[in-house]
C-alpha cells in the first residue's frame, strides 16, 4: 500500500509501527476465528473439545449437540456479526464526520433502536413472538433517522449532523426513562433494564435470521465510500473539489448505520464502546487515512465482542455478567491507554 | 484546452450579495490572478467556478452548462487549492498528494501505475519528493503548503484553481510556486489564482482581474489593472509603482484616508 521513499529515524519509526495491510487483516481474522470457537467451545457446560467437534459434525450427545448448535453456535454468529457491524460503523462516523469520538450512539441510530425495543417490552408485544422486539427495534432505529434527517435537513456540515444525532438520541433515552419510570410493576422495570444492559444471551437462529441479513446491507452500504471518507480529510469542500457528491455519501452512512445497527441492537441490546474503542486501537497499526480503517476495524470488533462475550460466561458471578457491562469496563481502560498514546503521537 | 465562459454570475448569501454579475471567459495556457482586498468575493467567485457554492448566471466549461456535469466530471477538469486547506486525519505526504488522483479512480478500483507516476511528478514539481512518508499534519507551515499544492497538481487536470497559494511561504517559494503556476499555464494548462501579492501578481501573471465589493471591477494585463487610482479606489492604499532589472514593483506606502467617503 504504502510505497516508501528514503528514510530519516522519524520514517523508520513511523514503519516500525505500521504493519503492513495483509498482515493486519490476516491478524485479525485470525483473532476473530479463535473468538468464534473460544464462544462455540466454552459454555456453563464444560463439553470436552473432541465431543464439540463431534456435536458440530452432526454426531455425540443430542443433549451436547443441542447445546452446541441451538444456543452457542447461534450466539458466536451473532458476536460476530454484532461486533462486525459496531467496529465498522465506529470506523467509518469517525472518517465521516472527521471526529474521533463518534460511535453509533452519535446519531441516535442506536439509542432509536433500543427505545422500539423497551416499546415492545412496555407493552408486552415483545410475548406475542420473538421476532417482534428486534423488528420493533429496527423500526425504532429508522424512525430514529428519519428524524435526524428532517432535523439536519439538507445541511452536509458534521457539526449539524452531531447537533441533530444528539436532539434525536437524547429523545429516545428520554422515551426509554419514561417507560421505566411508568412500568406498572417491578418486573416489567427489570425486564427493561435487564434488556438494555445489552446481552447475547439464549438468542436463536430466529435471532440470527433477523440481524444477519440487516448487517450484511449495513455493513455493504457503510463499507462503501471508504474513497469519499479519504476526501473528507481536506475537508466538505475539498471533498467535493475531488469529486465527491456527500449527499450520496451521507445517505449510504447513515441508512447503512440505521439498519445494521438497527438490526444488531434489536437482538443484542445496547452494547456500547466497541464501535469507540476498536477504530482507536486499529489506526496507529495502519497510514491513518479513514478508508484503511474501515475492514480491520469490522473484523476487530468482531473479535473484541466475541471475546467479550466468552468472558462473560467464564468470569463467575451469581447472576450473569451481561455484556454491554463488560464491554463498557474493558471499553474505559483501553481508551484511556489510545488516548495518552494519541496525544503523543498526533 | 480548456474553456471557461462565465455571463452574469451572482452568488447570494442570507439574500446579500457576494459576487455581483460578474462575466468573463479565458481558455488554456493562461495564468490569471484575481486579485481584490478581503472580503471582495474572490474565494466565494472561484468556489462559485467549482460549482461549490449556489450561483446563478451562466458558467459554461467548454461550452457545457457547469451543472450538466456530475461533481467527478468537474474534479478532473477543474484541481482545486482552497484557501486555509484544513487536515482532519495526519496522514503521510504522499497518501496526501495521492488524493489528488480520486476524481480518476473508477469505483473500488485501485491506483495505477499511471496514478502513482502523476503523484510522483506532483510531488517532483512542488519539490516535496523528499518529505512523502512524513506525516502531513507535522510539517512547517511552508512545507504543508507545498504539499497541499501537490495534490491539486496531481489531478492532472486542463484547469488548475488555486486560492492564495502563497500564504505563509518564504520569498523563495513564493517565487517557486509562482513559477509552477506559471509552467503549468505553458503547457496550456488554465490556471487562475488569488493572488495578494501584487508585485508577484503583476510579475507572474498574463492577466489580472480585480473584484471589488463582488463586482468585477477591473479586467486586463497587469498594467492596465493596476493603476495608482485603482488602488486607492479598491485598497484605500497609495502605493509606489517602479520597477527593477525589468521586475515591476508595488509597493504600498501609506493608508489612503478617503476610500469609501
Amino acid at each position: 500500500m504504502t510505497y516508501a521513499l528514503g528514510g530519516n529515524d522519524e520514517t523508520d519509526a513511523v514503519r516500525i509501527r505500521r504493519v503492513t495491510r495483509g498482515r493486519l487483516l490476516g491478524g485479525l481474522m485470525l483473532l476473530a476465528a479463535m473468538a468464534g470457537v473460544a464462544s462455540v467451545a466454552i459454555g456453563s457446560a464444560a463439553i470436552p473439545p473432541d465431543r464439540v467437534f463431534e456435536a458440530l459434525i452432526g454426531h455425540g450427545d443430542p443433549i451436547e449437540r443441542a447445546i452446541l448448535l441451538e444456543l452457542r453456535l447461534p450466539r458466536a454468529i451473532l458476536g460476530l456479526a454484532v461486533g462486525a457491524m459496531l467496529g465498522l460503523s465506529g470506523a467509518a462516523l469517525q472518517g465521516f464526520l472527521r471526529n474521533p469520538l463518534a460511535e453509533p450512539s452519535v446519531l441516535g441510530a442506536s439509542n432509536g433502536a433500543s427505545l422500539g425495543a423497551v416499546i415492545a417490552l412496555y407493552f408486552g408485544v415483545a410475548e406475542i413472538h420473538p421476532a417482534m422486539l428486534p423488528a420493533l427495534a429496527i423500526i425504532g432505529a429508522f424512525a430514529a433517522l428519519g428524524l435526524l434527517f428532517v432535523l439536519s435537513a439538507g445541511s452536509e456540515s458534521a457539526l449539524s449532523l452531531i447537533l441533530a444525532g444528539i436532539a434525536v438520541g437524547t429523545l429516545a433515552v428520554a422515551g426509554v426513562s419514561l417507560a421505566l419510570n411508568l412500568s406498572p410493576n417491578p418486573f416489567a422495570a427489570m425486564e427493561i433494564m435487564t434488556w438494555l444492559l445489552g446481552s447475547l444471551e439464549d438468542r436463536s437462529f430466529t435471532h440470527v435470521m433477523l440481524a444477519l441479513p440487516c448487517i450484511a446491507v449495513g455493513i455493504v452500504l457503510v463499507a462503501w465510500d471508504g474513497r469519499a471518507l479519504d476526501a473528507l480529510t481536506l475537508g466538505e469542500d475539498g471533498a467535493r473539489a475531488l469529486g465527491v457528491d456527500l449527499r450520496y455519501t451521507r445517505a449510504r452512512i447513515l441508512v447503512g448505520i440505521a439498519v445494521g445497527v438497527g438490526g444488531a441492537v434489536a437482538v443484542s441490546g445496547a452494547i456500547g464502546f466497541i464501535g469507540l474503542i476498536v477504530p482507536h486501537l486499529i489506526r496507529p497499526m495502519t497510514d491513518r487515512s479513514p478508508s484503511a480503517i474501515l475492514l480491520p476495524s469490522a473484523i476487530g470488533g468482531a473479535a473484541l465482542l466475541t471475546f467479550a462475550d466468552v468472558l462473560v460466561r467464564v468470569i463467575p458471578t451469581s447472576s450473569e455478567l451481561k455484556l454491554g457491562v463488560v464491554t463498557a469496563f474493558l471499553g474505559v481502560p483501553v481508551f484511556v491507554v489510545q488516548l495518552m498514546r494519541e496525544r503523543r503521537s498526533w | 484546452m480548456v474553456s471557461l465562459a462565465i455571463r452574469n454570475l451572482v452568488v447570494r448569501r442570507a439574500g446579500v450579495g457576494v459576487v455581483e454579475q460578474v462575466s468573463f471567459s479565458a481558455d488554456g495556457g493562461a495564468l490569471i490572478g484575481i486579485v481584490g482586498p478581503n472580503g471582495a468575493g474572490k474565494s466565494t467567485l472561484v468556489q462559485a467556478l467549482l460549482g461549490l457554492v449556489a450561483s446563478t448566471g451562466d458558467i459554461l466549461l467548454d461550452g457545457q452548462p457547469l451543472g450538466r456535469r456530475s461533481r467527478a466530471q468537474i474534479a478532473r477538469t477543474i484541481a482545486y487549492l482552497p484557501q486555509g486547506q484544513s487536515l482532519h486525519w495526519p496522514l503521510s505526504v504522499d497518501r496526501l498528494v495521492a488524493l489528488g488522483r480520486l476524481p480518476h479512480l473508477a469505483p473500488l478500483s485501485r491506483m495505477t501505475t499511471e496514478d502513482r507516476a502523476a503523484v510522483d511528478r506532483a510531488m517532483a514539481t512542488a519539490d516535496v519528493t523528499a518529505l512523502a512518508t512524513r506525516t502531513a499534519t507535522e510539517l512547517s507551515g511552508g512545507e504543508r503548503a507545498r504539499v497541499l499544492l501537490a495534490r491539486a497538481l496531481a489531478v492532472e487536470a486542463p484547469a488548475l484553481i488555486v486560492d492564495e497559494p502563497l500564504a505563509s511561504l518564504d520569498p523563495a517559494h513564493q517565487m517557486r510556486v509562482m513559477e509552477i503556476l506559471r509552467d503549468q499555464a505553458k503547457r496550456g494548462v488554465l490556471v487562475i489564482a488569488v493572488l495578494h501579492d501584487l508585485g508577484l501578481a503583476a510579475r507572474h501573471c498574463d492577466r489580472l482581474m480585480m473584484i471589488d465589493r463582488g463586482r468585477l471591477v477591473a479586467d486586463g494585463t497587469p498594467d492596465t489593472v493596476l493603476t495608482p487610482e485603482r488602488l486607492r479606489e479598491t485598497y484605500g492604499i497609495r502605493a509606489w509603482f517602479g520597477s527593477a532589472a525589468n521586475v515591476p514593483l508595488i509597493v504600498p506606502i501609506a493608508r489612503a484616508t478617503s476610500r469609501h467617503d
